[in-house]
């Protein structure tokens, strides 16, 4: 293995993590809040990419694509939070389950909408090319998707852990009762964090979009990588979201490029580990 | 969502008056619709051994069809390499399922809440990769054509469609009726209790984590069961059957038909086959319909089908 | 009644509905009934939708008649399922009561057809499904092929590779499943018969969309690469291809749905110089594509690609052989014998007739990606004419050895 394989692959993992930690941190918010593992997730992402994908035609502008996406899927996720999901106080398992249901018309209605051609956004011209540095090539956009990864984790951390805001959603992830009782709004909240959260997946959708493209059946495909990542990190936890996301973007493509005889398997080895050690996640709650 | 319904007399007269108005119209009916119908036989093996898990103890498992297929790749391969018979197939591939059941149920049970959904998941996934990888004993994404129907000591062969319904129908009937048995044991008496309240029943000295795993082992034996028969009527296997496609649609026939209820799963499976078949005549926009009907049922019927037909005003 | 009831007891009626089976219609001028599988929904929705709309504008160009009976065709969609396939084949066979079953489009639907196209002696055509045994070692005696075998166009390519280019070590990628190991097995044979080598097989998941680590393991110091992919893997694979630097250094070669026109429009420049080996190129200039293009591009509003020429071809294949049998498809056993006897001197894609097996005799096109008129097109650069299935070997010694697989042909030179 030469120092360019390390290197390239090193970068390659990390860049791959940083979409991961896109489409999961969303995942992990809004189980923090409305302790809901919401199927629909995947969807998001892909929906995401379409809007992005409809804007780049109509406007060729990448800044727009990536605004309108992530406005886009928060106003679904609120439509589904206020108008669905809010009808089912507490039933958790009830909740999940209709987020299938919304999985299946999002489907069909992306099939529907934009036909079943796979397609990808051809980033700006600014994002385009690939810088050399030494050993390693490292194509622009996965820089970009690595710098966008990494403004946005700080900004939520910055907000979840500075503002009054976020104060206010800590509190009402830890315990709704208490909050609710001090004057929180919960359900509020809780609108606005599931909101947050598509707007999160439907982001990295677009930014995915210039990448993996997007294409009937990115949503299912796109889930377990989802999964695996707050598996790993712990539910509900967006330091966890951040480990858990790099873990599995290094040791996924470390995996894939070693053990290629096991690359159906290697998403799932991160999660074997920690489950073997630490079911609740590395950051989640016992 | 509340899950169980009480008054489980009312559900049997139903499942028991439905296996007859089957039995009776079979010979009358067209050999399509008798066709979906044993299907429905089969998918209701499905969905009443994940509400053993779902329905009776509260764990919603979206990796099920990985010992549905497990089985039936025991069956098509064991038939077809080595040309097994009825009894080793059927022997082979609930085995096989339950042993499947048991090794994941050791990570899977480790996890509760929501971590259960997405670890099952996971482990099916899992499945699906080895189906796809292991070209030399699965063949891959081709699949196991050429699966042969068992052969029994009985004048009619199950080739034919007709025979090949009874079967199914028993097999179903005699499904639910160990699994209706099972539900009505002190056992599974216990993974009501577990579903209402873990801590309550820990609190009373009950061993939950070995109930919650027994629930998983016999619920993947079940499926076993409903994918050996899967196997020999469509005579093909492949990774489709394994994938989580085919979980979620079973996840949908317990939600749909009542959880908690053994004949409601059996209806969902009915419901979702027929709409599947039905509607995708008329419309390209199955799925659609398929997703909106789903959340119409769990937003104004939340105990599923059979939970709103039996008493509304819960 | 209460509202809930109401709603349940209407799901309850939902699936009453099928059982009531409408009744088929008895007499000789009755409308001949062909059933056609096709994706419908699901990843593969956009083939789908090409080979029913490729079928739907050759039966409207003839004006939906052949043999003075009326041409109704019953769609169906499978889904891209093999179960799902199967039912939809009960449904169109027993309760549509169809005389003619075609269309399908993955290689496990095929298998799966096939024991059951057989029990129930309906003569058949698969205008896409090429998964090559279904010709070969165990061949359907119901089915007719109208598209291709999957190795077909590869046995030429690498003699053409031999003979046209300087490369003696390939590399080569695809897709773990069978499509792949016939595409990359079939060049292989030939290739390393006439001296060459296959330096590595490197297999990606089909739910791959970072092909990095798969980048990264290929040989540099290989002469060019050989990759499998189709749909969207094609679109990725291309991009992340030309961003790691390999499109300079390795030209690339591959299997003709690598940039075949369900995906070509949607590629840019790292396409471009790519060749691959297929029976069709939309590119092609002989008068009954140039027809073909513009009509299916008029009536679909994209171009053809050859899943719409496939099905195109399949209803002439279909209509000829009605002909041949005087409108008589209700004799089952002469309507398959005119499916096996048809020859069709032009098509779209040339001169098609089918061996013994039932697999198509055709011309292979290699073809290169090129911009011509502001638009990415497979410009063919040569022609093997007359290819069948079994390349220039006999039938028999050919089905001696294994089906291409994933360890077949073994990777002698790898290291």
């Amino acid at each position: 293995m030469t120092p360019e394989f390390w290197v390239t692959q090193t970068f390659n993992g990390l860049s791959y993590g940083a979409l991961l930690f896109l489409l999961a941190s969303g995942l992990s918010l809004i189980f923090g809040v409305m302790r809901v593992v919401n199927l629909a997730h995947g969807s998001y992402f892909m929906l995401g990419g379409y809007v992005g994908l409809s804007v780049v035609w109509r406007t060729g502008s990448f800044v727009l694509a990536l605004v309108a996406g992530a406005l886009a899927l928060a106003v679904v996720g609120i439509f589904m939070e206020r108008v669905f999901l809010r009808r089912l106080p507490g039933q958790t398992l009830g909740q999940v389950l209709m987020t299938i249901g919304f999985a299946l018309i999002f489907q069909d209605l992306a099939l529907l909408i934009w036909g079943g051609d796979p397609y990808s956004i051809r980033p700006p011209a600014l994002l385009s090319g690939v810088v050399t540095a030494g050993p390693g090539r490292f194509p622009v956009y996965r820089i970009f998707i690595v710098v966008v990864a990494v403004v946005i984790g700080a900004a939520l951390w910055l907000a979840l852990d500075r503002t009054r805001v976020g104060a206010m959603i800590r509190a009402a992830v830890d315990d709704p009762e208490m909050a609710q009782g001090v004057g929180i709004r919960v359900p509020r909240v809780s609108l606005g964090v599931f909101a947050l959260g598509a707007a999160l997946a439907a982001f990295g959708g677009v930014v995915g979009a210039g990448f993996l493209g997007v294409y009937p059946g990115l949503d299912i495909e796109i889930l377990p990588y989802a999964f695996v990542v707050v598996i790993v990190g712990g539910l509900g936890s967006l330091p966890g979201a951040m480990v858990g996301s790099l873990l599995v973007g290094l040791l996924d493509n470390f995996g894939k490029a070693l053990f290629p005889e096991l690359s159906y398997f290697t998403l799932f080895a991160p999660m074997a580990l920690i489950l073997a050690l630490k079911p609740t996640g590395l950051f989640g709650r016992t | 969502m509340r899950l169980g319904v009480p008054g489980s007399r009312r559900a049997i007269i139903l499942g028991v008056a439905a296996l007859a108005v089957a039995a009776v119209i079979a010979p009358a009916l067209p050999s399509y619709p008798l066709t979906l119908l044993t299907q429905v036989a089969i998918m209701a093996v499905l969905a009443m051994s994940l509400d053993l898990l779902l329905g009776y103890t509260g764990l919603a498992s979206l990796g099920h069809a990985a010992y549905f297929g497990t089985a039936a790749y025991a069956v098509g391969i064991l038939s077809t390499e080595r040309q097994a018979g009825f009894v080793t197939c059927l022997v082979a591939g609930v085995v096989l399922a339950t042993i499947t059941a048991a090794l994941f149920g050791l990570i899977a049970i480790r996890a509760t809440g929501q971590y259960f959904l997405m670890i099952t998941l996971a482990l099916g996934m899992v499945v699906w990769g080895l189906a796809f990888r292991w070209v030399s004993l699965t063949k891959g994404d081709n699949g196991i054509a050429g699966v042969p129907r068992p052969e029994l000591p009985l004048p009619w062969s199950l080739s034919a469609p007709l025979p090949f319904f009874y079967f199914a129908l028993v097999a179903a009937a005699l499904a639910w009726a160990a699994l209706g048995t099972l539900a009505r044991s002190p056992f599974g008496l216990t993974l009501k209790g577990i579903r209402e309240s873990e801590t309550r029943m820990r609190a009373l000295g009950y061993d939950v984590w070995l109930h919650k795993y027994l629930a998983f082992v016999i619920a993947g034996g079940f499926a076993g069961f409903a994918g050996v028969l899967w196997a020999w009527y469509n005579g093909f296997v492949s990774p489709v059957d394994v994938q989580l496609v085919t979980s979620v649609e079973t996840l949908l026939m317990v939600a749909l038909g009542g959880p908690g209820t053994l004949a409601g799963p059996a209806l969902g499976a009915a419901a979702i086959v027929f709409l599947k078949n039905f509607v995708s005549v008329y419309t390209k926009r199955w799925l659609l319909i398929l997703g909106a009907v789903y959340i119409g049922v769990i937003l104004f019927a939340p105990r599923g089908i059979l939970g709103a037909l039996r008493s509304p005003n819960r | 009644m209460n509202r809930v009831r109401l709603v349940a007891l209407a799901v309850l009626l939902a699936f009453a509905a099928p059982l009531a089976a409408p009744p088929g219609a008895p007499a000789q001028s009755a409308p001949i009934k062909i059933g056609f599988l096709a994706p419908l929904t699901g990843p593969f929705a956009q083939i789908g939708k090409d080979m029913v709309n490729g079928n739907q504008l050759y039966l409207a160009e003839i004006g939906g008649q052949v043999a003075g009976r009326k041409i109704e065709v019953i769609v169906e969609d499978d889904e891209g399922n093999p179960a799902t396939a199967l039912n939809k084949s009960r449904k169109l066979v027993d309760q549509d009561k169809v005389a003619i079953l075609t269309g399908g489009m993955l290689a496990n639907v095929g298998y799966a057809l096939q024991p059951y196209i057989d029990a129930q002696k309906i003569p058949s055509t698969f205008p896409v499904i090429a998964a090559d045994d279904l010709t070969q070692r165990k061949p359907a005696k119901w089915i007719v092929r109208t598209g291709w075998a999957t190795s077909q166009p590869m046995h030429p390519f690498g003699e053409w590779t031999l003979k046209n280019t300087k490369f003696k070590k390939i590399a080569a990628i695809g897709m773990d499943y069978a499509f792949g190991y016939e595409i990359i097995g079939g060049f292989q044979q030939v290739f390393e018969e006439g001296g060459g080598q296959i330096v590595q097989r490197i297999w990606a998941p089909l739910n791959t969309n970072d092909f990095a680590p798969f980048l990264a393991q290929i040989r540099r110091d290989a002469d060019a690469v050989l990759a499998l992919f189709t749909g969207r893997l094609a679109l990725q694979f291309l991009k992340q291809y030309q961003e790691a630097g390999l499109k300079d250094k390795l030209p690339l070669l591959g299997g003709g749905t690598l940039t075949d026109e369900t995906v070509l429009p949607q590629m840019g420049d790292e396409a471009i110089g790519v060749v691959t080996a297929l029976h069709y190129s939309q590119a092609l200039d002989n008068a009954t594509n140039v027809k073909f293009n513009k009509a299916f591009e008029a009536s679909a509003g994209k171009i053809a690609s050859y899943y719409s020429e496939a099905t195109y071809t399949n209803a002439r294949w279909i209509v000829e052989a009605i002909k041949a049998a005087g409108g008589k498809v209700e004799d089952r056993d002469a309507m398959l014998a005119a499916l096996r006897r048809v020859d069709l001197k032009e098509t779209a894609r040339g001169p098609l007739r089918v061996d013994d097996f039932g697999n198509p005799i055709q011309n292979i096109y290699i073809r290169k990606v090129e911009r011509v008129g502001g638009k990415l097109q497979n410009t063919v650069i040569a022609t093997y004419p007359a290819v069948s299935q079994f390349w220039k070997y006999k039938p028999d010694e050919y089905m001696k050895r294994p089906l291409y697989s994933r360890d077949y042909p073994p990777c002698k030179y790898c290291q």
